[in-house]
């Protein structure tokens, strides 16, 4: 009877049960553009590229050129260097913001979903309150009072994620804590950091991983809108949103000033958000044999 | 049965507080379990085995009111404080679900989950620990353990799953194992084989077992003592041979009836217990059973009967009227 067992056991597992599906070519045009912008945004310093901050008169606006591939702003600044350069704001902000909202909101979510009582109806509160508050008027009021940097815009954005993923954590949790794997964990002597760190925070991670690629796509926007708004870096430095607003101003005369870095923000938060979706998708425990 | 058992519960009752009221699920049960023996806890869903059984576990829901005493190996884990609760659980007191579906974490492999178990309670090392986990899986007859050591609980089969699960908790080699239907979730070839594979690791560690089921037939050979439980109490209690022998009570004569028997002859209905269990929300006044009882008379709906005593001093019913007769079983 086990040699039979066995043999349908082996059958079972040789069947490839989730690379037999198609990832889709869209899937690797993202991952390769976000390839590329890493690599351009992480070596930004040794490519051979004009300085994104030196000024030249005589070629405000200059169209494509040999010198400047993609052309000059409006103060003469080589564009190609500006948006390489951007790409290094929008891709810190936009990875870091996230990482603080998934490193605390996630901790709270779980401790949250696992203890209940008290503890939770707090964190719960507190999140509601944050989330009720309008996030541009904090923006404002947290760069007015500290300055405008690249660490505060961080930190506001990172603050402002909290909450959604707080929600996604406790939303898995409470489910997961009432599986009997948690009982069974219990039932032989486990701790509570036992079961949260070994037991539940591998299947909470999951989901809260294809959550975070979204969470970058939009804080890669909404770094854009406010750095837009005048609130996000401070000036010489350039960052998508900043080149945006900049190249507002020239909008009749050379209106690739504002879409260059828009295309950019485009597909990158295209790709992140592909990426992100195929990648939810995969892990879905109601295709998986979880 | 003269040197103290390992396990007695002793008047333990747990109150479920619902939106609809107080829920009885364990009503005042009083149970022993001798070092080695093995105690079967029968009966239908929602009578109360599995809150039994989290009760003694000490792993009940938060809300739960617990009251009673349960001592094991000398100590009251009512009183217990958590952290020597926590010790002994997984090394003295441990626990095979009823699905191993469920009872496996389903992102760690089968060796993370066993080594790491040996590891917090026996503090061996990494390599000791493997090597045991290799061996328990050979032990529960799992073939080519150490390849399964790599694999993810679904890579599994349902009764492999229930092999590991009863590997990781014999891992510690505990006194007591607490086997809460073992089987329910298998198909039928695999019971018998899960169940022999429990009586044999049982029989050479020497452990005591409460075996919970719905299945008369699984206790039937299986073990020295039944204890049948309706509505959250036990009402009939004896050593095996003379349950199946004389039954007194008539839920356990229903519950024998309506098993299928393999002597009867084609397309013989089944006799099934008409009637659903009491609403747990609302207790009736008399004996639980009564509604749905074709032997009960007036008494019976207006007072409850209490445990008494048979024959033997070990066989105890929990009826004003129980069976004189004697009935065959072909079980």
């Amino acid at each position: 009877m086990a040699t039979l067992e066995l043999s349908l056991d082996e059958n079972a597992s040789a069947l490839p049960a989730r690379r037999g599906r198609r990832l889709g070519l869209l899937f690797w045009f993202a991952i390769g553009w976000m390839t590329l912008i890493f690599a351009v945004a992480i070596f930004a310093n040794v490519l051979p590229l004009p300085s994104p901050t030196d000024m030249d008169m005589l070629e405000r606006r200059a169209s494509f050129s040999m010198e400047h591939w993609l052309g000059t702003d409006g103060l003469g600044r080589d564009e190609l260097a500006r948006l390489i350069y951007g790409a290094r704001i929008s891709l810190v902000v936009g990875l870091c913001a996230p990482i603080i909202g998934l490193t605390i909101g996630g901790a709270l979510g779980m401790l949250a979903g696992y203890f209940r009582g008290r503890f939770e109806s707090l964190v719960v509160g507190s999140m509601d309150v944050l989330l009720a508050f309008p996030p541009l008027i904090l923006a404002l009021a947290v760069t007015a009072y500290l300055g405008q940097s690249i660490f505060n815009l961080t930190c506001i954005l990172g603050v402002l994620g909290i909450p959604a993923f707080m929600r996604v954590a406790r939303a898995s949790t409470l489910t997961l804590a009432r599986r009997e794997f948690v009982i069974a964990a219990q039932a032989l002597g486990a701790t509570h950091t036992r079961i949260l760190l070994r037991e539940l925070l591998p299947n909470v991670l999951l989901p809260l991983l294809a959550f975070f690629l979204l969470g970058v796509a939009v804080t890669i926007v909404v770094e854009g809108a406010l750095s837009f708004l005048g609130l996000g870096v401070p000036p010489p430095i350039s960052s998508w949103g900043s080149m945006i607003g900049e190249g507002r101003e020239s909008l009749e005369v050379a209106p690739r000033l504002a879409f260059l870095p828009a295309i950019a923000m485009f597909l990158t938060v295209l790709s992140f958000n592909l990426v992100g979706d195929t990648l939810r998708a995969l892990t879905d425990p109601r295709q998986g044999a979880l | 049965m003269s040197e103290a058992p390992l396990l007695s519960v002793e008047n333990v009752a747990v109150e479920l507080p619902t939106p609809r009221g107080n829920l009885r699920a364990v009503d005042r049960v009083n149970l022993t379990v001798g070092a080695g023996r093995t105690l079967g806890i029968v009966g239908e869903s929602g009578c109360g085995k599995t809150m039994l059984s989290r009760a003694i576990l000490q792993l009940l829901p938060k809300k739960a009111k617990l009251s009673g005493r349960v001592m094991f190996d000398g100590q009251d884990l009512l009183l217990l404080s958590p952290e020597k609760l926590r010790k002994l659980r997984g090394r003295s007191l441990a626990v095979v679900f009823q699905d191993p579906m469920t009872s496996l974490n389903p992102v760690l492999t089968i060796g993370t989950q066993l080594i790491e178990t040996l590891q917090e309670h026996l503090e061996l090392d990494q390599a000791t620990a493997t090597k045991r986990s290799v061996e328990l899986l050979a032990a529960v007859g799992i073939p080519a353990p150490e390849q399964r050591l790599t694999q993810y609980p679904h890579q599994l089969s349902g009764g492999m799953r229930q092999r590991v699960a009863i590997a990781i908790a014999l891992s510690c080699e505990p006194k007591l194992l607490i086997a809460d239907e073992p089987t329910t979730a298998l198909d039928v070839t695999i019971q018998a084989q899960i169940l022999d594979l429990l009586a044999r690791e049982q029989r050479r560690r020497h452990m005591a077992m409460i075996l919970i089921t719905h299945d008369l037939g699984v206790v039937a050979g299986r073990t020295d003592e039944v204890a049948v439980m309706y509505a959250g109490r036990v009402v009939e209690r004896a050593p095996t041979p003379a349950l199946f022998k004389k039954m007194r009570m008539p839920y356990t004569e229903a519950l024998l009836a309506a098993l299928p028997r393999i002597d009867a002859a084609p397309h013989t209905p089944l006799p099934a217990i008409s009637g659903r269990p009491p609403d747990p929300t609302r207790p009736l006044k008399g004996c639980s059973f009564s509604p749905r009882c074709r032997y009960a008379v007036a008494r019976c709906h207006s007072e409850k009967p209490d445990l008494a005593q048979a024959e033997t001093p070990e066989h105890q019913y929990a009826c004003f009227h129980p069976i004189e007769s004697h009935v065959v079983v072909g079980v």
